[in-house]
């Protein structure tokens, strides 16, 4: 009943609508406006204009200013902050293009409005306008590209090698964490030995990763360079930490890696932003299915001394599931060589 | 050369005018549905597009919806979206498919086959002076295949599993493992044969549209005498032509691996619980390939809105366009550079960091064509004598829109930014307003502009401010919000943002722009009542509605197959002889020669026929 009365309400708002549409055709009609070159509407459009610049402007400077502290995200890293500095300096350069250019827009066509009794002014081009207005921006941009391309260098330059490392698997949907342990040195994994409880497919045979840990939540120290080594065991993920403005694709197949010096622990974080439970997060930004939106993994920044004992405590994935190594202990070969060979034996352990 | 070509065609359709009179009644069928008529299969694009339109935006009002009120029941959408409503909520594959069929419509079927499929049949052969496209029966092709595209398409949309959800980019592996995802099962196999025809359709379309620009121009229409509207459609086919073949090929190598087993982007993937044999494949490769067309892409998009605005402008500020020779100049800066760009998109895909050096470099380069085109456009108006008609208030728009969006652009195409704004909401909001928007501001602007060519009849002013105003409005709200949402690290195709503390703001301001983009949605269907109204009952057309000077203009209202009853007019001057002092009147056409304007003329014309 209530959706009969809302479908006819909008019904007859739209008689009502037309009507209006009607009456004010056949009143201009009858005014004889249609035979005029330009109505009042010109004039009317042209102070609209005006208008908008304003008033949209205004709105748009005041929202800005009034989301500012929630929209920027505290940086946390050392490349991060050179990130946000560049950011705003490119903000201020372009915000200064775009006030210049649409106030421009908008001045002119409220001040070039038709009049009968004027003409527009025949000036069809004038070469040294246009090379001055293209040699700047090319200025400008030579300026931006090279800053940028400078940064970009240093921050994707060679991880140092006292770097720790972390690797971060992403699966449908959530991420895997794993640290290399005392060896400092990532055991093999291969997606053909993924089961249920060896999520990340670590190939035993390898010594290597015995000593391996395998954690739910990443803890690194701050002020030392942390090198993620990023994989993906079904579809591209994307690993994006706003705070330390990391971000790299999981790419099934390929492994990627990001490093970066963290700056503030959590408990300084904690106490900058106000929130007693402020948690790094580290989110999915590459879609990868229903459950995208919720791949959420935490992060944990520690004074070096606290994350050393952190670290000291957490045992090896292999002593915490000794009946693993069992399985891999009746694999056809289980002699772990060097060099050429690694492969076949892979190849192996994995039938 | 170029003046014998033209003797030929013009005694040929000399030979078919005649043809013509002795069978007037055509059937129907031919006439209006098979018909090989340029202006015919314009309005046929235009039209399919604009349903396209209305599709693609109420699937974004959908996800709108949710975005904005991730809280509320959806139980009363449950009689048209069935068993998607999971327990009164949208279920988050459905979202996905929802952002990827909007994002594939929006860009493929409105802005692409929608935009140059209606423009450039439509002007290219009346602005140039000819009598038809070089080939009417592959133009008459390019219609059918796109209208076959889109039948496959929209069935996909019924599917039981969904249509293809992994994003309109559609990366493998997700789009290639149905386990992945359902929509990557037969949605996404409709999706790519929909393609491949949509494609062959583009061929079709723009190998006749380059054809019909080198080979059909009439006697005097040199290339440096077209319209802009003529080089920015000539430009976009020749993008389309050298890109999309590259689309083809991916998502062929994307059909073989996801039917025959191939591994040409699959490697080394567990998933569902199974080990996949796939080895040696790069999903890195496929992104390559996809942007290679993709960015050429969103130039095919905006170009021809670079050409409609430029025309339109020149027009309703009764002023020449400023720089024509810097205008053409750029546009083909930005076609060459299109091409060389696309990994910009990839900046944190894992390629080699030193290529995200070179991208960054070539990528910022094209903001320089860019702002001299903005300042181009600026320049026209400095000084003119402007009428605000329906077109020119959308044409203004376009540039404010093109401005906004476009200088967001120097920050994504830095690399070492994109770190931090790759795949957020400040990408969505910069290239809605710089691609989406402009691009949906040129079609309007077009559709309103030629209008009275098209139907022999003038769209209602006042209706077209009204859906002007709430449009530019609604536009605004809606994606400048967006770049806060952005700027706070908010990631796209999100189905709600509320698992993520980082992300627990901005609950209102998403709010806010779902409203606005509902608003800016429902002022569109003010523009659908305008145009199918003013089609039988609108305002009968002048000959020269808007006083310009192109061609178009001096066919009859509404001009029969062949466009023009005797003889097509001959070339004398650019197109843009808008307030020539000492001229009669503020424009001069085209089709007049300077002997019959002495008093106008400049030195340098003096001796010109």
């Amino acid at each position: 009943m209530i959706t009969l009365a809302i479908l006819f309400t909008l019904a007859l708002l739209g008689v009502i609508l037309y009507l209006i549409f009607r009456i004010q055709i056949l009143g201009s009609v009858y005014r004889g406006t249609y035979n005029k070159r330009v109505s009042t509407s010109n004039k009317v459009n042209a102070t609209l204009f005006v208008v908008f610049l304003i008033v949209g402007g205004g709105a748009f400077f005041w929202s800005f200013q009034d989301a500012k502290p929630e929209m920027t995200v505290p940086v946390a890293s050392v490349h991060g902050a050179w990130v946000n500095d560049m950011f705003w300096l490119t903000m201020a350069v372009i915000g200064i293009v775009f006030v210049i250019t649409q106030v421009l827009l908008f001045y002119y066509s409220y001040k070039y409005q038709f009049r009968e009794d004027k003409t527009a002014y025949y000036y069809p081009h004038n070469n040294k306008l246009e090379i001055i207005w293209t040699i700047i921006p090319a200025i400008v941009m030579a300026m931006l590209v090279f800053s940028g391309w400078k940064a970009w260098t240093k921050i994707t330059n060679p991880a140092p090698a006292d770097a720790v490392v972390v690797e971060i698997t992403g699966k449908q949907f959530n991420w895997l964490f794993r640290y290399p342990g005392k060896d400092n040195a990532l055991g093999l994994a291969k997606h053909t030995l993924i089961d249920a409880s060896n999520e990340i497919g670590i190939d035993f045979n390898d010594k290597k990763a015995h000593d391996d840990i395998i954690v739910n939540e990443i803890h690194i120290p701050k002020g030392r360079p942390v090198l993620f080594r990023i994989r993906s065991r079904d579809v591209i993920h994307d690993v994006y930490q706003p705070n330390f403005r990391v971000q790299m694709h999981a790419v099934p197949g390929m492994p990627t890696k990001f490093w970066f010096v963290p700056t503030k622990t959590t408990a300084e974080m904690a106490e900058e932003t106000g929130n007693p439970d402020f948690k790094y997060e580290l989110v999915c930004s590459q879609i990868c299915g229903r459950g995208h939106f919720a791949m959420r993994g935490t992060l944990v920044v520690d004074e070096p001394e606290d994350y050393e004992a952190w670290l000291a405590k957490e045992q090896p994935f292999l002593e915490k599931n000794p009946d693993l190594l069992a399985k891999f202990k009746n694999a056809p070969v289980q002699v772990v060589t060097a060099g050429n060979e690694k492969g076949k034996i892979e190849e192996k352990a994995a039938l | 050369m170029a003046s014998t070509d033209i003797s030929l065609t013009h005694d040929v359709h000399h030979a078919h005018d005649d043809h013509d009179h002795d069978h007037h009644d055509q059937h129907f069928i031919f006439k209006y549905i098979f018909s090989q008529d340029h202006k015919v299969i314009a309005k046929q694009f235009l039209i399919t597009g604009i349903i396209w339109a209305f599709i693609g935006g109420a699937l974004s009002t959908i996800f709108r919806l949710q975005l904005g009120w991730p809280q509320a029941t959806y139980d009363w959408l449950e009689p048209i979206l069935g068993k998607w409503i999971e327990g009164g909520k949208l279920s988050p594959e459905f979202f996905l498919s929802l952002v990827t069929m909007h994002g594939t419509i929006m860009v493929f079927f409105v802005l692409t086959a929608g935009l140059s499929g209606t423009f450039s049949n439509f002007l290219i052969p009346l602005q140039i002076g000819a009598r038809d496209m070089a080939s009417g029966f592959l133009n008459m092709l390019s219609y059918w295949f796109f209208f076959l595209s889109s039948v496959i398409m929209f069935l996909s949309l019924f599917l039981e599993t969904g249509p293809a959800s992994a994003g309109w980019t559609i990366y493998p592996p997700l789009s290639a493992l149905p386990q992945a995802i359902p929509g990557s099962g037969t949605g996404m196999t409709m999706w790519i044969v929909s393609m491949a025809f949509f494609i062959v359709s583009s061929l079709l379309g723009s190998v006749n549209y380059i054809t019909t620009v080198i080979n059909l121009r009439t006697k005097g229409m040199s290339m440096t005498k077209l319209p802009l509207t003529i080089w920015a459609f000539f430009l976009t086919a020749v993008l389309g032509v050298l890109s999309f073949p590259v689309l083809f090929s991916c998502v062929l190598l994307l059909l073989f691996d996801r039917s025959f087993g191939t591994s040409f982007y699959l490697s080394e993937i567990y998933v569902a619980g199974e080990a996949l044999s796939n080895v040696g494949g790069s999903p890195i490769l496929f992104q390559h390939l996809f942007w290679f067309l993709g960015h050429p892409e969103v130039y095919i998009v905006i170009l021809p809105g670079f050409g409609i605005v430029s025309e339109i402008i020149a027009t309703n500020a009764r002023k020449p366009i400023f720089g024509y020779r810097a205008m053409i100049g750029s546009m083909l800066g930005i076609s060459l550079l299109s091409f060389i760009v696309w990994a910009h998109h990839m900046f944190v895909s894992g390629m080699n960091p030193f290529l995200g050096s070179v991208f960054m470099f070539l990528t910022l380069i094209i903001a320089v064509p860019s702002a001299v085109k903005v300042f181009n456009w600026l320049a026209t108006l400095w000084r003119g004598n402007i009428v605000f008609t329906v077109p020119m208030l959308f044409s203004i728009g376009f540039v404010s829109l093109f401005i906004s969006g476009g200088l967001t652009g120097i920050i994504l195409g830095n690399s070492t930014l994109d770190i931090q704004f790759h795949n957020t909401y400040f990408v969505v909001a910069h290239f809605h307003l710089v691609m989406a928007s402009s691009a949906f501001f040129g079609l309007f602007a077009g559709v309103y502009h030629w209008y009275p060519k098209m139907f022999g009849r003038m769209m209602d002013d006042k209706l077209g401010y009204i859906h002007f105003w709430l449009t530019f409005i609604g536009v605004y709200m809606v994606f400048m919000p967006m770049h806060y949402v952005g700027i706070a690290g908010f990631p796209r195709r999100y189905y709600s943002w509320t698992s993520f503390e980082l992300f627990s703001k901005f609950a209102d301001l998403n709010m806010y722009i779902s409203l606005a983009a509902v608003i800016a949605w429902l002022a569109q269907f003010i523009f659908a009542f305008n145009f199918f109204y003013s089609m039988f009952r609108g305002r009968r057309a002048t000959q020269n509605p808007w006083r310009s000077t192109t061609l178009e203009w001096t066919t009859p209202v509404n001009p029969g197959h062949g466009n023009w009853p005797g003889a097509i007019p001959t070339v004398y001057r650019w197109p843009y002889d808008y307030s020539k002092p000492g001229a009669a009147d503020d424009f001069i056409p085209q089709h007049i020669p300077y002997s019959e304007t002495a008093s106008s003329n400049l030195p340098h014309e003096k001796d010109l026929a």
